[in-house]
């Protein structure tokens, strides 16, 4: 816990900023807003921290939380009925998603990045084709209210990051982080690294079906809906202090960090700054993040057998 | 662990700058006070370098003017024409009609092609339409209309990506066959007629004067755009600044959504917090005004005097939560009117140089003729489709 101190400061410093240009965010209903809008992106951002910590990256997200929605206005049309069939549906396809991304980079040795390059622009088409540009179809009240309720919300998100904090402190998450940090060692003494490696990747795609449903449910069908939550995702784990190439970071101060990402947005919106402004702030931590951690690095740098990463 | 130190230091830098970092001009809040050029109370910035005060006033006119042509199809009216002789084109069918279109990109431009291609099948004598999506995409929109040259076609229905960048390929058109140009203009006059609605001052003053008459005095109104810079938005929100800088309203914010409902509703779900009351929201298009609308209901506040469009959704929302709501329209049903318009031309007969469409307003009193709830949630009300073959299922509805 320790270690993730310093996010958890960052994200105090601007709760407590926005609570003074708003005093409204200190009472119950104004914070649980924002914890539910904040909601899709933590869970997004512990679906990449599995993937970041294992060694790859997940790219395919902010495509597969658009096709989730467009699918599911599609399939359920304003029918009431529909939303739990479509529910199950949405929840297989988004572990369909991950479960190919990871076979691809594992088996096939494709480098992730290509990957869930390749899966992301797979996808964009396809929504593209299906839909002719504009979606079609309407969500049911039911389906909505998953990210529209603030309860709702607010406990889905409570359920995915005790599970995920909970997988992380199981077997799975130290044969995870280890296959990040030496994938060979990992390997050698008996970790099955592309087994690992697939889940990983099928949890992020459970995450960005669980986002895109809240999504869904927020604010309706849109077709822009998952544009950019890719790199949001990886801000947010990269904030964190989760280390890009894997092996380092823990899955609460990924979330931690999403939160602190949405702060900052909801920050910025108040003061008044221009939302063209979201992606330079973007830009600017993921540079900051890792140069912070690569300055530092060659001081405290103790060698160690069979570390791999060194150049990293 | 000082690593750790560095990095909160660097965060603490980053948010420091978000927080002191100077307002870009674009984006103007009451707080950040009014230019000092104008020196205005109201908080509505600048005027737009798109604004035209001649057009302005002649499109605020039109509103009021009587179209000329058949009132129970509005495609084919026309205000104020002054016509042109189109002898020189005509010719014996059948005809063979080429299209390139800008993008079949949002569910307005949907509506209209599938409302384009219903009218093109009431005409026995087009044996053919050969149509090009240009993705939204200046160079492919140029390519296009090359290609669309060399196949033959009697007449060109050009519907322009963008405003100055496809001018040079339209004059090129002009050359070798009648072109009709459509929706958004371009800057020479070579085509036969140009084919929009009254346009986007006017769409921006209806829903502005709507809000003026409904909000009291001293009201506090949200202005949201979708992006800065596109010249038929531009108009919109110039036409609806004169109108509140006139009036006694406050404009608290002007923000740009992006066109996505879940920017849409965060934004004025944090302006509702920050301002504990919005009087009243101004949208320059209605795609995320049923957002808007929702922030309102999930912060459990009434919700203000409100602008939309003329999307079912917005309609639904109206009829059901019974709102004090208008609806400006930019008509779909102009997408019939370039072919009833290509006939005519080759046939010789006289069409408006400039042919403006009427652009109506849906009001409280003709709410429920334009509600369709068997229409799908993003068809647009006024496609003027409804007695097409095919109506509703071609446009997604159900019988």
């Amino acid at each position: 816990m320790k270690r993730n101190l310093p996010i958890f400061a960052v994200l105090l410093v601007l709760l407590a900023a926005i609570a003074l240009a708003n005093p409204f965010f200190l009472e119950p209903a104004g914070f649980l807003a924002f914890v539910k809008r904040a909601a899709p992106l933590v869970i997004l951002a512990a679906g990449q921290y599995f993937v970041i910590v294992s060694g790859e990256f997940d790219l395919s997200v902010g495509s597969l939380v658009t096709a989730e929605v467009v699918i599911a206005a599609r399939l359920i049309d304003g029918n009431e009925d529909a939303t739990w069939p479509v529910l199950v549906l949405l929840i297989g396809f988004g572990l369909l998603v991950g479960l190919v991304n990871g076979a691809v980079t594992t088996l096939l040795r494709v480098p992730s990045f290509i990957t869930t390059l390749g899966t992301m622009l797979i996808l964009t088409g396809a929504v593209f084709l299906w839909t002719g540009g504009a979606p079609v179809g309407a969500l049911s009240q039911a389906f909505r209210v998953f990210g529209r309720d603030t309860l709702w919300a607010v406990l889905i998100l409570l359920a995915v990051g005790v599970a995920a904090a909970l997988l992380m402190r199981a077997d799975f998450g130290r044969t995870l982080v280890a296959t990040g940090d030496n994938e060979r060692a990992a390997a050698l003494s008996g970790v099955r690294v592309n087994r690992v490696r697939i889940l990983a990747f099928v949890l992020s795609g459970l995450a960005a079906a669980v986002a895109g449903i809240l999504l869904g449910g927020f604010a309706g069908v849109s077709a822009q809906v998952g544009q950019g939550l890719e790199f949001s995702a990886i801000t947010a784990v990269v904030l964190g202090g989760v280390v890009l190439g894997g092996g380092r970071g823990s899955v609460v101060a990924a979330m931690a960090g999403a939160l602190t990402l949405e702060a900052l947005f909801t920050l910025l919106n108040l003061y008044g700054i221009s939302g063209a402004l979201e992606f330079t702030v973007q830009g600017v931590i993921i540079i900051a993040a890792v140069a912070a951690g690569a300055v530092r690095l060659p001081r405290i740098f103790t060698p160690r057998k069979g570390d791999a990463r060194v150049a990293s | 662990m000082s690593r750790r130190k560095t990095m909160v230091a660097m965060f603490a830098l980053v948010a420091l700058a978000g927080c002191t970092s100077d307002k870009p001009a674009a984006t103007v809040t009451s707080s950040s006070a009014a230019p000092s050029s104008q020196a205005q109370a109201s908080g509505t910035g600048e005027q737009s370098k798109f604004f035209d005060q001649a057009d302005h006033d002649a499109q605020l006119a039109m509103r009021s003017q009587t179209p000329e042509g058949p009132a129970d199809k509005p495609w084919e009216q026309a205000i104020a024409p002054e016509m042109t002789d189109t002898a020189q084109y005509k010719k014996d069918g059948p005809y063979h009609l080429c299209f390139s279109n800008a993008a079949v990109n949002n569910p307005w431009r949907q509506v209209g092609w599938k409302t384009m291609q219903a009218e093109v099948a009431e005409h026995e004598e087009i044996s053919e339409l050969t149509a090009l999506d240009a993705e939204g995409k200046d160079d492919k929109q140029i390519s296009d209309i090359a290609e669309l040259q060399a196949k033959g076609c009697d007449a060109l229905i050009i519907s322009p990506n963008t405003t100055a960048t496809l001018t040079p390929a339209v004059k090129g058109a002009c050359e070798k066959l009648p072109v009709i140009v459509f929706d958004r203009g371009v800057e020479t006059d070579c085509p036969v007629t140009f084919i929009k609605p009254i346009g986007g001052y006017a769409f921006g003053a209806d829903g502005a004067e709507f809000l003026v008459e409904k909000v009291p005095a001293g009201g506090k109104v949200l202005a949201l755009r979708i992006l800065p810079g596109v010249d038929v938005l531009e108009t919109r929100w110039s036409a609806a600044k004169l109108a509140f800088d006139k009036s006694g309203l406050e404009v608290v914010g002007v923000e740009f959504t992006d066109g996505d409902a879940a920017k849409t509703k965060s934004i004025v779900s944090d302006y509702i917090q920050r301002h504990g009351k919005i009087d009243g929201v101004w949208m320059d298009a209605g795609a995320t005004a049923v957002a808007a609308v929702e922030a309102f209901e999930d912060a459990g506040r009434p919700v203000p005097p409100i602008n939309g469009e003329d999307q079912q959704d917005f309609l639904q929302k109206w009829k059901d939560g019974d709102l004090t709501a208008i609806a400006p329209t930019y008509p779909t049903y102009q997408w019939r009117t370039p072919i009833i318009a290509a006939l005519k031309i080759l046939n010789g007969e006289q069409v408006p140089k400039t042919w403006n469409l009427p652009q109506p307003k849906i009001t409280a009193e003709t709410l429920d003729t334009y509600l369709k709830p068997n229409l799908p949630p993003l068809h647009y009300a006024l496609c003027g489709c409804e007695d097409m073959p095919g109506f509703p299922e071609k446009w997604g509805g159900q019988k």
